[in-house]
């Protein structure tokens, strides 16, 4: 069991939580993930771990309640318990080869993910933008974490409550018409918003590393759930990934493939309000 | 006096047109009275010839006469000494292939129906209680050993190492340990509680499992050892599913049978109480000729598809999948489509599986394993609409903890190299089971977990000296 040590709202569909979960702190890396089961009902659902405190044997997950599995465990409070938590899973983030300057980009709550990521390319020296883009100021997150790992941090609204009016890929276009060059550009978030800025830096020729979010059961390469195709291969998300070259990814099979469920999730979500109002 | 009928004493089943549609178990097992005149079968002969057809070595004969002397726990005892997981291999070991096909009796007429006592002895023990009064704990020799996998091989191991009074400790990458027989063989044909139950038997042996416990990522073999676990045994398993590289297979409702089979069995996917979604399907094929594309056929039948269809590319007489499970899939109406190859999965405008284009073979000069190789029939080729395509063609070593341990050594297909005492191009690390054969069968690898264990004990008695 893995208990919730501390539990924060971070805007009415996201939450933060720091779990005990000494072994995987002590070796998770920025962009692996965990896989979580909240109850003997539960299916197994991934995770990216957004932060590690190995001395206090913790670590802090960041979820979007999108569906039946994340319901559940944001109706979990401190001191309740996940009953499964295994990890860590995929492979770390590696340091660009050779780049000095980078701009990292976090879409949504994909900024869970892009924030350890930005951090530990700032701890090891490198000259780091940030790039956090929200549909509205109401749902910022993480500003103050990322203002503090990084160069400069440009947030973006889409409605331009907060900001810089416009899309994350208008603001990384603005930077590159500034005459700044990046040696790599990290996106994480929706996929279409990969997609998007997988696009615009390929006509730069920017290298970029996307980190993708497949279904996936097992987590261990078993389940081939989340097979990916990258550069015209079969990749496993799981054990290959979740990093990829974003310019290889081959973005709408894999909105095709990650909405295979979605009927079913439906009627889960449901039941699960349903659950959760008596 | 022997029962001399050349028959075996038939099991009774569920209906199969009823059992098509549950995921109760099948064979309901023999009755004390029908288990009495099996045995009777049993000529008791000086050699044995079945014994020698058993991976685990069960002492065959000398159960089945304690069935008829009607001493069950002394028949239990027998089995257990060799074997810890009987509930299991009774229901799912390829007798025909092994202790029955060296039977004397199958010489003129039916082999004894070994598996089906042994299941008989077996289930009488289930209860805890039972078991815990005839197999007793061995005192602690205070030496640790690590087991990788909680699989048929890793448990086989462990129960093996515990009874010579190893503490051992199982690390299983799941959240429940079995492998295989929770994540893939289905409950129809091997109950899950029966499982369980012969795992918490290992656990009053005195085994700890410890679940959640991924080997290469959480921990290292290196930092295992460095705990003070004297031996490791890697029993992780063949879990890399295959696809076939055809065109379509990217299409949302193509799937790995180890997929399917997980999302059913281990996450409970066909009851409703459970939150996994399972692809929901009109007309399956499955494509392969194994047991775990039997087994997924089977399960997609009871999961309420119309037409499933097994599609393997040799005929049915090289099929490897036991015959028992064959005739059960055409009993329950799966639709056995053989000398047919896919050749490229259809997808709809929404990316979603429409059909399957399959190409007819014809049986030409036998292949390196011996069977006779498929030779494809120009212009053969024809469509079959199907809504899912689950993919049952083979599994590879996992390379998770290969990759993360210096010093282990594999072969080009990724299982890991060992000698003859089953110890791997590590010194002190074992390994056995699928890992070290690719995949292979429930009872293959509880032999390999069991010749591993005598050789670790042989190591930590020579390293004391």
């Amino acid at each position: 069991m893995f208990q919730i040590v501390k539990k924060r709202i971070l805007n009415p569909s996201v939450t933060w939580m720091e779990v005990t979960a000494p072994h995987i702190a002590r070796k998770v890396r920025a962009g692996q993930f965990i896989i979580f089961r909240v109850d003997e009902h539960g299916e197994r659902v991934p995770l990216t771990v957004a932060d590690s405190n190995p001395d206090a044997g913790t670590i802090t997950l960041i979820f979007q309640i999108v569906g039946c599995s994340t319901m559940k465990l944001n109706a979990l409070q401190e001191g309740d318990s996940i009953l499964d938590l295994v990890g860590p899973l995929g492979l770390p983030t590696e340091l660009p080869e050779a780049a000095k300057k980078i701009c990292v980009i976090g879409g949504g709550v994909g900024c869970a993910i892009a924030y350890p990521q930005a951090k530990m390319f700032h701890k090891a020296g490198l000259d780091v933008d940030v790039i956090a883009g929200f549909r509205s100021k109401e749902i910022v997150i993480l500003e103050e974490e990322f203002k503090q790992n990084c160069s400069e941090l440009i947030l973006c609204t889409d409605n331009g409550s907060y900001g810089r009016k416009g899309f994350v890929t208008n603001a990384l276009q603005d930077r590159i018409d500034a005459g700044i060059s990046y040696d790599t550009v990290i996106a994480i978030g929706p996929i279409l918003m990969m997609k998007s800025v997988c696009e615009l830096t390929k006509k730069y020729q920017i290298p970029t590393i996307v980190s993708l979010d497949p279904i996936m059961v097992d987590g261990t390469g078993m389940c081939g759930g989340c097979r990916v195709t990258v550069g015209g291969k079969i990749r496993y998300a799981c054990v290959e990934g979740p990093d990829f070259d974003g310019h290889q990814v081959d973005f709408d099979e894999l909105i095709r493939r990650n909405g295979v469920f979605r009927e079913r999730e439906k009627e889960c979500r449901m039941m699960q309000l349903a659950d959760n109002k008596s | 006096m022997p029962n001399m009928s050349k028959y075996k004493t038939p099991v009774p089943e569920q209906n199969p047109e009823v059992r098509a549609r549950n995921f109760e178990e099948v064979t309901l097992g023999y009755t004390e009275e029908l288990a009495l005149a099996e045995a009777a079968r049993c000529l008791n002969c000086p050699s044995k010839p079945c014994v020698s057809g058993c991976p685990v070595g069960v002492r065959i004969p000398e159960f089945i006469k304690k069935i008829t002397e009607q001493d069950y726990a002394g028949a239990y005892e027998i089995i257990h000494s060799t074997n810890a997981l009987p509930a299991v291999c009774g229901r799912v070991c390829p007798q025909e292939r092994q202790c029955e096909s060296r039977c004397v009796r199958a010489k003129n007429g039916e082999a004894v129906g070994i598996g089906r006592l042994e299941r008989f002895i077996a289930d009488l023990h289930q209860d805890k209680d039972q078991h815990d009064a005839i197999i007793k704990k061995t005192d602690s020799n205070h030496h640790k050993i690590a087991v990788v996998g909680g699989g048929p091989a890793g448990l086989t191991c462990a129960g093996d190492l515990a009874k010579l009074g190893y503490e051992v400790t199982i690390f299983e990458a799941f959240h429940v340990a079995g492998g295989v027989l929770m994540y893939g063989i289905p409950e129809f044909r091997l109950p899950k509680a029966i499982v369980q139950q012969e795992i918490e038997n290992l656990k009053s042996l005195g085994v700890t499992i410890l679940t959640n416990m991924v080997v290469g990522k959480v921990f290292s073999i290196d930092e295992l050892i460095e705990q003070g676990f004297e031996a490791v045994f890697i029993g992780s398993g063949a879990g890399l599913p295959r696809f076939m590289g055809i065109e379509g297979e990217a299409l949302v409702g193509v799937c790995s049978a180890n997929e399917y089979l997980t999302r059913i069995n281990l996450m409970k996917g066909y009851r409703e109480d459970y939150d996994t979604p399972v692809l929901q399907s009109k007309s399956v094929a499955v494509v392969g000729g194994g047991n775990v594309a039997m087994d997924g056929a089977r399960s997609a039948l009871r999961m309420g598809a119309e037409h499933v269809y097994i599609i393997y590319r040799r005929s049915e007489l090289e099929m490897p999948a036991r015959k028992e499970e064959i005739h059960h899939a055409k009993e329950e109406g799966v639709e056995f489509l053989t000398l047919q190859n896919p050749v490229k999965i259809l997808g709809d405008e929404n990316g979603r599986v429409s059909g399957i284009v399959c190409q007819k073979m014809e049986l030409g000069e036998p292949d390196a394993s011996g069977r006779r190789s498929p030779v494809p029939i120009e212009n053969s080729e024809y469509e079959l609409p199907v809504d899912t395509v689950i993919m049952a063609i083979g599994t590879s070593p996992n390379p998770l903890i290969r990759t993360t341990t210096q010093g282990l050594e594999a072969n080009q297909r990724g299982c890991l190299l060992v000698n003859e005492s089953m110890m791997t191009t590590k010194q002190g690390v074992y390994a056995g089971g699928d890992a070290v054969t690719g995949a292979a069968t429930v009872i293959l690898a509880m032999g390999a977990g069991k010749s591993a264990a005598k050789s670790i004990h042989e190591y930590i008695q020579k390293k004391g000296k």
